[in-house]
């Protein structure tokens, strides 16, 4: 009885509660999947047998990231799923900062928050009064908010649309993988489509199949965590309700005594309502729309319309695989980790692996990194997963108290929360996906001199405003998806405007774009370096920049090495570090 | 006069915390795991030792009183 959390299994094909310990009952009046057309495979077609460079599997949120960040980078990429349409149900519905700027490169951040409902601020009520509320986002001149809440399918489409754009994705429905098998030098797995099966060769493999991921399972390879003994029903429900775009937790409401809820706004005026059950409920007798409108109903307190668009009950545990990286073979997603949905730390955790992976796997495939490169993605996703893995399991303690010691000390805090600071900070409705800060990475370059602020070696960057030519951008926009030198100066001189050409025209072991920053007003020309300006002070005062400080970041937009003094030597030495190279 | 700190107020010697809620959590995961596995009476003991080192750990009465009234409130 087993569900992954934040998002849930697919359904099995043939309609019964499978093995995944979800229990559905699916109206979605308001939504129509699409149907992707199968055609035949190639090599089914002319028998002809490719070497490929990249295969993903699984077309979800996570694979589909994998294969566009690769071609967009410009490998080729065969991107397989067992299925034609998107998943539906009740699925991933936070997408965090970071995932968003991730999108962003991607080409689909846009379509996303238009689509989705931007939120910064949650509410913890305890019984029948507020006890707490946060701020997700507490600086401003960030591009993108903390949170947005999006129906899964509704990104998958986006990411698909993206695909189709780019002639190095060749997306293939209704492949299902059967077997998987790697020696030294490759990949081979064997396809089933609805034409017969066919066999493939890869170089690669990346795995992105999901919690119950079936080529795990081929591979022999085990998850090990904990399952938790609870149960939880989720409600998709159509309303017109004036609630605010903002998330909204319950401990022992009167409504659901001695439970927990938790109500968040989608697109559509779809709202997810997540009901604890507790481990006695009855799974097949929760999901009965007899059972769950009354419980809806107490909970709206009043006879507004609604419809309910999808009901599960599930339960989830938080595990992950010991190593990410089986030579050949990559995991990323549900399928290397999974954790409980409080936090949201599903399908953004499984964005970043994508994000962290890609462009290793690029310069590995370019011979332009060593293969051990490859390492540092298991090394530094594994990190995050853990961290992930503690935070969403501390939050699970706190909303389902596993004794009746956890429940007094938990209710103890919340009677304080009202009045005392302290408690408030304890109080723990989930702690909501941010990046790990990858501060013990092999690949960093440790500080040498002293820097304030929070962008550490390690860090995800910050974003700030900046103006190019005229144009106002984001950071984050400039920077995109590789290395980047940023260069900060107050007022430039002409012997540090020669020092940056001379450093444009050394050689070095990957390409490097050169940015100069330059404070307000301080704009001047230099010879292969883009310049841009700090309008509003912020990257000066989020990166405590001084006049030639210098960044270097890598490209998944995290810092890899920072100096007061730019040194050629020293850069060279950092980038070198940076792809696995030192 | 000293007064009772109701700010929050948990950090580690030597630990960066990079996010504010980081020490608290590590606070109270510890405090439960240490009452894992007790029955409830165990429980209650555990808390009376750990109220009773603690508040020889502040010492000052003022704010043990002050933290005394604050925690009767209500009941």
């Amino acid at each position: 009885m087993i569900a992954k959390c934040g998002t849930l299994y697919r359904p099995p094909a043939d309609g019964r509660p499978g093995s995944g310990g979800v229990w559905e009952h699916s109206a979605l009046s308001s939504y129509k999947p699409p149907k992707f057309a199968y055609r035949p495979p190639l090599e089914l077609r002319s028998g002809e047998r490719r070497q490929h460079t990249v295969v993903v599997v699984g077309a979800g949120p996570v694979g589909l990231t994998a294969a566009i960040d690769l071609a967009q980078r410009g490998t080729p990429v065969l991107l397989l799923d067992d299925d034609d349409t998107v998943s539906v149900g009740s699925r991933g519905i936070c997408y965090a900062k970071r995932a968003l700027e991730v999108l962003d490169r991607l080409g689909v951040g846009d379509a996303c928050v238009a689509k989705g409902v931007s939120w910064n601020v949650g509410r913890t009520f305890f019984r029948d009064e507020e006890v707490y509320n946060f701020q997700l986002l507490s600086q401003p001149d960030h591009k993108r908010p903390g949170m947005i809440n999006l129906q899964q399918y509704y990104l998958e489409e986006f990411l698909v649309e993206r695909a189709r754009q780019l002639a190095e994705i060749d997306l293939r429905w209704k492949n299902r993988v059967v077997s998987v098998s790697q020696s030294d030098d490759r990949v081979v797995l064997q396809v089933e489509t609805p034409d017969g099966g066919y066999t493939l060769e890869s170089d690669w493999l990346i795995v992105a199949d999901g919690a119950r991921s079936s080529i795990r399972r081929m591979l022999n390879l085990e998850v090990e965590g904990r399952i938790f003994t609870d149960r939880f029903l989720i409600a998709d429900v159509k309303m017109q309700a004036d609630f605010p775009a903002e998330r909204w937790f319950w401990f022992d409401p009167p409504f659901h005594r001695g439970q927990s809820v938790l109500l968040h706004r989608q697109a559509d005026n779809v709202w997810r309502i997540d009901f604890q059950l507790g481990w006695q409920a009855d799974p097949e007798e929760e999901r009965k729309p007899a059972k769950v409108i009354p419980r809806i109903r107490a909970m709206l307190g009043d006879d507004r319309l609604f419809e309910l668009e999808w009901v599960s009950v599930y339960t989830f545990q938080c595990r992950r695989m010991s190593d990410f990286r089986h030579r050949r073979v990559l995991f990323v997603g549900d399928a290397a980790h999974q954790v409980s949905p409080f936090g949201a730390r599903g399908a953004n955790s499984g964005i970043q692996d994508a994000d962290n992976l890609v462009w290793k796997l690029k310069l590995v495939i370019d011979r332009q990194a060593p293969d051990s490169l490859l390492d540092s993605y298991a090394e530094e996703r594994q990190f995050a997963a853990d961290e992930n893995l503690m935070n969403s399991t501390r939050s699970t303690e706190f909303i389902t108290p596993g004794s009746p010691a956890s429940l007094t000390f938990r209710n103890a805090v919340l009677t304080l929360a009202r009045k005392y600071p302290f408690a408030r900070a304890l109080v723990n409705s989930g702690r909501l996906s941010v990046p790990s800060i990858l501060t013990a990475s092999s690949l960093n370059t440790p500080d040498e001199e002293s820097f304030g602020g929070a962008m550490f070696p390690g860090a995800p960057m910050d974003d700030a405003p900046l103006r190019e030519a005229g144009r106002d951008l984001w950071l984050l926009d400039a920077v995109r998806d590789r290395f980047v030198l940023l260069y900060y100066a107050e007022s430039l001189s002409a012997a540090a405007a020669a020092g940056l050409s001379a450093l444009a025209a050394s050689d070095l072991p990957v390409p490097l774009e050169l940015m100069l920053i330059v404070a307000r007003g301080g704009v001047v020309p230099v010879a292969a370096w883009r310049v841009l300006e700090d309008l509003a002070g912020r990257y000066a005062e989020r990166y405590d920049a001084t006049d030639g400080t210098v960044y270097l970041i890598r490209p998944d937009q995290h810092v890899s090495a920072r100096w007061r003094r730019a040194d050629g030597r020293r850069i060279h030495a950092a980038l070198a570090r940076a792809t696995g190279s030192a | 006069m000293a007064t009772l700190n109701t700010e929050s107020n948990f950090k580690e010697v030597g630990k960066r915390h990079f996010r504010a809620f980081s020490p608290g959590d590590d606070f109270y995961a510890a405090l439960i795991d240490t009452h894992r596995g007790l029955t409830d009476e165990q429980s209650a003991v555990l808390n009376a030792r750990l109220i009773l080192l603690l508040a020889n750990h502040i010492g000052e009465l003022a704010v043990l009183r002050e933290a005394l009234s604050i925690a009767r409130e209500d009941l």
